[in-house]
């Protein structure tokens, strides 16, 4: 049960850790995000074939994805920071031109590459060395983001940026840049995320649509302050959706876990940080 | 602007009568509609079909065509979503005039275009291994149905590897009734399924499934989940280290999934199958060169993309038996019993009752290595069971489709 939940967790949190930057934080509602995902798998499994060890193929993916993700942003995302709408349909069609052009250019499948061997029983049951390291991978992911935004001077300028940019730029804190790195991280994180998962999964250019669902619902559960609320989003959602699963198959796991946000947010409709923050004060 | 529309109105009216009186030249080119996706979470799939389609039509038409008659091949892409499905198929029929519709990959699709091609006069060819029971009169199914591969393979699974079974099964019409199948069988043999889960399309995360079916204790798994997410289930179960044996009617000769995932997550998967590309007979070499020398870069010639390829020559048997286009002379030929080609799997004929057809089946088994071998030749196999619960399309068209707990009346 615990595995179980640890892996739905890992798999909620990875796939929203890098939207909780874009769409969280700087408000880019970024339907792209699981393209981002499909990049950091691709360029893992293409290395991986090259014969590149799998660890370096994973750091290649998630900063293959994480360099894309500032092209993008210098490209086209910064003409629609006013216009969060727009972003929307912007990145949309980003994400189509995406998914056809890779079916296109390398075909509508991949060969894979094979899960790392190793595995533990525990009673009757086995399991997958590899999910913990998933398991790891979303801890560190947040550990990661809270360090970042918390404990480095880029942190506190992004933080100051995306409350008010011009007051920002008055200060002197190069907003542009701040920007440009933050959409960078959020892209390298899904990149992340893909190359997590990769060796896990059947690769097919419109694989990031698995994960967009899980992403958005995190996010938005999580609520604005994205470092205080996507942990515990994704501890809650998990929860419900583990034990939903148990009890009576995926279906109504997922089912579940969707009923589960509409309640939270028509409760909560700040999300999670929301209600936490209010408490605080 | 009046007298523009006031001119089209003539234009058409024109063209409608010069259709309507111009008679056939033997020059006209038959037209075929194919709706194959080739984008979409079905993508890997339908490729094939589109190239069995596009291979078969050039063979035929360097041979110098259907009685004489070049074939026009016009493909849509539906992108695996219903809706497009309709509208490409109400688009196909009244716009274009085809002669013969094929294609469509799930049941889902298919059930979806049928009731408009049941509105028209046109035929209509469905090319894939199904749940089986669609006991209709325009509707002709090439692809292999339950009696050919759960019949055979559930009784041997059971015999091979034990009585327990469990499911994991796409949620919608295909898994659903090929579950029912399964349950039906298994109880026949004195069996119990132990566990049956249906999972959503587009589900790709199994640790849950996999515990379930650690702690459900079943000697095999019948797999039957669909597309490209939940195929993730073959990897994720290798690395929980499930290894069990596990069957299917669509997995390895349909979607390949042995030259997909690294070995040895395919590791004990057995299939019954009338196609799949391991087949080493001299016609089925022939076909696979001829093959591969057009779209060097396949991965698989699947069994879809060959229903596909010779989907175009049984309608070319029809159509040269009939001396016709028409579905009412085509089905005369198919009400003779004898609508039969020489397809790579050897000959394969259209059952007059239930427009399916009869197929070579053999069984097929996975090592850890990938590599395929053939396990057991169960011969030619007849459509049987349609004919059996009471379908009879010589007699009544019952434009239904029938599953075990839903029978005619």
């Amino acid at each position: 049960m615990l595995y179980q939940f640890a892996d739905v967790f890992a798999f909620l949190i990875l796939s929203a850790a890098g939207l909780a930057i874009v769409f969280g934080m700087m408000g880019v509602i970024n339907m792209a995000h699981g393209e981002f995902i499909m990049c950091g798998a691709y360029v893992t499994v293409g290395l991986v074939h090259a014969g590149f060890p799998l660890p370096l193929a994973q750091l290649c993916g998630t900063l293959a994805a994480g360099v894309i993700g500032v092209i993008v942003e210098m490209a086209i995302v910064r003409k629609f920071y006013t216009r969060p709408l727009d972003s929307l349909l912007a990145t949309w069609g980003l994400s189509l031109v995406v998914t056809q052009g890779m079916l296109i250019l390398v075909g509508s499948s991949v060969a894979g590459i094979g899960t790392p061997p190793g595995s533990f029983a525990v009673g009757d049951y086995t399991f997958s060395v590899y999910r913990l390291v998933l398991f790891a991978g979303a801890l560190a992911a947040l550990g990661f983001v809270y360090l970042i935004f918390m404990r480095t001077k880029f942190g506190v300028h992004a933080r100051a940026t995306m409350q008010n940019a011009k007051m920002a730029r008055a200060l002197g804190v190069p907003v542009g840049r701040v920007y440009a790195l933050s959409f960078g991280i959020g892209a390298g994180l899904a990149g992340l995320c893909g190359a997590l998962y990769a060796p896990t999964m059947t690769l097919i250019p419109t694989m990031g649509a698995t994960f967009i669902v899980e992403s958005f619902v995190t996010v938005v559960v999580g609520g604005s302050n994205v470092l205080l609320g996507t942990a515990p989003a994704g501890i809650l959602l998990a929860a419900v959706r583990t034990s939903l699963n148990a009890w009576h198959g995926q279906i109504i796991g997922q089912i579940g876990m969707l009923i589960a946000v509409i309640l939270i947010i028509r409760i909560l409709p700040e999300g999670i940080s929301g209600f936490l923050t209010r408490k605080q004060r | 602007m009046k007298l523009r529309t006031r001119l089209s109105i003539i234009a058409g009216a024109l063209s409608v009568t010069a259709a309507l009186t111009a008679p056939t030249f033997a020059a006209d080119p038959i037209k075929i509609g194919l709706l194959e996706d080739i984008s979409g979470d079905l993508a890997v799939l339908g490729k094939p079909k589109l190239n069995g389609s596009l291979l078969a039509v050039e063979e035929i038409n360097k041979a110098g065509g259907i009685m004489g008659r070049q074939i026009e091949l016009i493909h849509l892409d539906p992108q695996g979503d219903n809706a497009r499905y309709q509208e490409f198929a109400r688009r196909l029929t009244s716009k274009d005039k085809v002669d013969v519709l094929i294609g469509g990959i799930t049941s889902a699709s298919r059930e979806a275009i049928r009731p408009i091609m049941n509105r028209t006069t046109i035929p209509y060819i469905y090319t894939n291994q199904y749940e089986g029971g669609v006991c209709d009169a325009g509707m002709i199914s090439n692809g292999a149905v339950p009696e050919q591969q759960f019949s055979t393979m559930i009784p041997y699974m059971m015999e091979k590897f034990g009585k327990k079974v469990y499911v994991i099964a796409a949620d919608y019409n295909f898994g659903q009734i090929s579950a029912e199948w399964n349950r039906m069988i298994v109880k026949e043999q004195g069996g119990t399924v132990v566990g049956e889960e249906f999972i959503p399309l587009g589900v790709s995360q199994f640790a849950q499934t996999i515990q379930n079916i650690q702690k459900a204790k079943p000697d095999w798994i019948l797999t039957i989940n669909v597309g490209a997410a939940q195929d993730s289930f073959f990897e994720q179960a290798a690395a929980a280290k499930l290894n069990l044996p596990m069957g299917s009617s669509i997995k390895i000769m349909l979607g390949f999934e042995h030259k997909r995932f690294a070995p040895p997550a395919l590791n004990r998967m057995q299939a019954v199958a009338n196609w799949f590309e391991e087949i080493d007979t001299p016609e089925a070499e022939e076909f696979k060169k001829r093959w591969h020398a057009k779209f060097p870069n396949e991965t698989y010639i699947n069994d879809m993309g060959y229903n596909a390829y010779n989907a175009i020559y049984q309608y070319k048997m029809l159509v040269e038996g009939a001396k016709s286009t028409k579905l009412a002379d085509l089905r005369k030929v198919i009400a003779t019993g004898k609508a039969c080609i020489n397809a790579p799997e050897g000959e394969i004929c259209i059952d007059p009752k239930s427009q399916h057809t009869s197929h070579r089946m053999r069984l097929i088994a996975v090592d850890e290595k990938h590599a395929v071998k053939v396990v057991k030749d169960y011969g030619v196999i007849q459509p049987y069971w349609l004919a059996k619960i009471g379908c009879d399309l010589t007699k009544k068209n019952d434009k239904k489709q029938y599953t075990p707990s839903d029978l005619p009346k």
